[in-house]
């Protein structure tokens, strides 16, 4: 792009608007400041007001104590779901980043621009639409009912999770393995590399970290859901270790049993489990921020 | 690294120069009889399990939609497919229509969209022209960090400490505008709770906020910096250059980040379930509680039996085929503008 000329003497200069176009266009300024604002405040006035009234029950022994059995009660902490939590987060994590990598993987290596390949990312793309409430009325109607009694599991939440982060994971995937130079893959190949081989030894490290950072985010997400595990994961007051079978609990679903209830102590504990799943789904986000830093950071540096 | 000591047959001369990427493996080489080279089988089975990853996105909405569709035709075939529309609502005569439900879920999506996109623009703006270069990656951050809250802490905050005030704001709203139309009717008598359409459309504008922000704040990025100078050039106010060259080269992607945030706002389901009130009759009165297909799901799938529970499954149902509709509506329209961005 060539830069006008200027006939030789003229001055440029921003012509001054009339009072009002001034005006308006400060006027537009606050309301865009303002607007900022606006997401802020409630932002801090939701972890101000939740931090206020978690910190009350907080301790040691609210993370490690078992759930009381009267909502009237209390003693008793959120232990077990704590636990649930990870059990289903993790499972879910364990279901949804292979499988997702490898879609990430057909998607840019193998499927490319084939029609298949653009049917699966249209697909991915409508899963990711699919609201979360769904996905628990699916794997209730799919997994847990022929099941019976004994289909409520930390197994059939981690399902369910693992179907909403499915979508994500391929698609950041997809993403970061795009970004991978076609110079590495070429000179593997010239070595006499096969494609899997290529894709496992080259490509892949090189995408790690931002298929991790990426996941991390879908992780995070995926730990404060509560709608897809509402009805497939039953209900216990005791800690359930056992991923595959036996019911299980979740900090996100004792909020939503707690949140309306008459009395304070349970609105107390929502609290508090309020206080620990925020605490850990920032955790999670932080340090997929921290891994895309890093990661940014090695790479500008390499170039 | 390295085929394992396979020898590979030279590359033919008219092939010299030119690098070509092989998506199959490569064939095995004449100048080796007998077994297959080594490695074939593994990337042969690599292969398959990348296809069947892919193929896996496929059974899963396929079966979601199959699955819901058959717990659901107990309901359907009940009333027959009116009962899709129906606005009965008559649990003691198993009438389950989800004409009222689908309407108040766009009410109170429509409702959010009116409070989110303003200041989703907003901020886009902020970010991307008036906020100091340095400040751009902190807003970002806390932006996002709003997204990161799970729903059923939103739900949970806006019952506890807002939804009582709020009852007292909507009396004296309510008060104003008492002899007025269609603003009295709209308004009309809040519920003492605080519990209504109102109060959860305010929450999941809230919750859409951050993907509008992402979303316009990317389309805004792409208008060339040619333009925007030509514009300041002319004389322009940075209002003047905000609407004369910033917002005619965004529309269509402003418009894919509504509907991406009326589809988002559509499948909200905790945070709304905790605070509109659970209220399955159909009201103009936004002030008054309501009940949205997820919202209805959440708060009574559980106890839910018989023609009741295959209903709420077609609720399911019902929702599902919305938000790919307006998923679909969202991808065509991006298409138009024929950009790419990244929508999380």
């Amino acid at each position: 792009m060539a830069a006008p000329t200027l006939p030789a003497g003229a001055v440029l200069q921003p012509r001054k608007g009339t009072g009002f176009r001034q005006f308006k266009s400060a006027f537009a300024t606050v309301a865009i400041v303002g607007a900022f604002v606006a997401a802020a405040v409630p932002l801090v006035a939701l972890v101000y007001y939740v931090a206020r009234e978690g910190l009350k029950v907080f301790s040691w022994e609210f993370l490690t104590t078992d759930l009381p059995f009267s909502q009237r009660s209390v003693e008793g902490g959120i232990y077990p779901a704590i636990i649930g939590t990870l059990i289903i987060t993790v499972g879910a994590t364990l279901i949804a980043v292979p499988l997702g990598v490898m879609g990430g993987i057909y998607l840019n290596e193998y499927g490319a621009r084939s029609r298949f390949a653009a049917i699966v990312r249209f697909l991915s793309e409508i899963l990711t639409g699919v609201p979360s409430i769904v996905m628990g009325l699916f794997i209730y109607t799919f997994w847990v009912l022929p099941r019976g009694a004994d289909g409520f599991s930390a197994l059939a939440g981690s399902l369910a999770l693992g179907a909403l982060m499915l979508p994500v994971v391929i698609r950041t995937s997809e993403e970061m393995l795009k970004l991978v130079p076609h110079e590495l893959r070429e000179g593997s190949l010239a070595l006499g590399s096969r494609k899997s081989r290529t894709i496992r030894t080259v490509v892949l490290p090189h995408a790690a970290p931002g298929i991790v950072s990426g996941s991390l985010l879908a992780v995070a997400r995926a730990a404060g859901e509560t709608a897809p595990l509402l009805f497939v994961i039953g209900a216990t007051n005791l800690v359930n270790w056992d991923w595959l079978s036996g019911s299980n609990t979740a900090l996100s679903v004792q909020i939503f049993g707690n949140a309306a209830s008459p009395f304070v102590p349970a609105q107390e504990r929502a609290f508090g489990a309020a206080v620990t799943l925020i605490l850990i789904v920032f955790l999670a986000t932080a340090i997929a921020r921290i891994v895309t830093v890093v990661y940014t950071r090695r790479v500008s540096g390499a170039a | 690294m390295g085929g394992a000591g396979f020898p590979r047959p030279a590359p033919p001369s008219q092939n010299r120069g030119t690098v070509t990427q092989t998506l199959d493996p490569a064939p095995p080489s004449p100048l080796v009889g007998g077994p297959r080279p080594p490695g074939f089988a593994v990337d042969r089975a690599f292969r398959v399990l990348a296809v069947l990853a892919g193929l896996f996105v496929l059974v899963v909405l396929v079966s979601i939609v199959f699955v819901l569709f058959d717990s659901a035709r107990e309901w359907i075939s009940f009333e027959g497919l009116g009962s899709l529309f129906s606005l009965d609502w008559e649990p003691v005569n198993e009438k389950f229509g989800a004409g009222s439900l689908a309407l108040m879920t766009l009410i109170v999506a429509a409702l959010a969209l009116v409070i989110a996109v303003p200041i989703s623009v907003g901020i886009a703006l902020f970010v991307t022209e008036i906020a100091p270069r340095r400040a751009r990656l902190p807003i970002v951050f806390v932006i996002d960090l709003l997204a990161a809250i799970p729903s059923v802490v939103f739900g949970l905050w806006m019952l506890r400490q807002l939804s009582q005030p709020l009852a007292d704001v909507y009396a004296d709203v309510h008060g104003a505008v008492a002899g007025v139309p269609v603003l009295g009717d709209l308004l009309g008598s809040p519920s003492a709770s605080g519990l209504s359409i109102m109060t959860a459309a305010i929450v999941v504008g809230i919750m859409i906020t951050p993907i509008v922000t992402a979303i316009t704040r990317e389309v805004f990025a792409t208008c060339p910096l040619a333009q925007k100078e030509a514009s300041l050039a002319l004389g322009a106010t940075r209002w003047e250059m905000i609407r004369g060259a910033i917002f005619p080269h965004s529309r269509s992607g402003v418009v894919a980040a509504v509907i991406i945030g009326f589809g988002r706002a559509v499948g909200e389901t905790i945070a709304v379930a905790l605070v509109i009130g659970a209220s399955q009759r159909l009201t103009g009165n936004l002030l008054a509680p309501g009940d949205t297909l997820a919202s209805i799901i959440a708060n009574q799938f559980g106890e839910a039996s018989g023609v009741q529970r295959s209903a709420l499954i077609g609720f399911g149902l019902v929702l599902l085929l919305l938000t790919i509709i307006i998923g679909i509506v969202a991808r065509s329209v991006l298409r138009r503008a024929n950009r790419r961005f990244g929508v999380v």
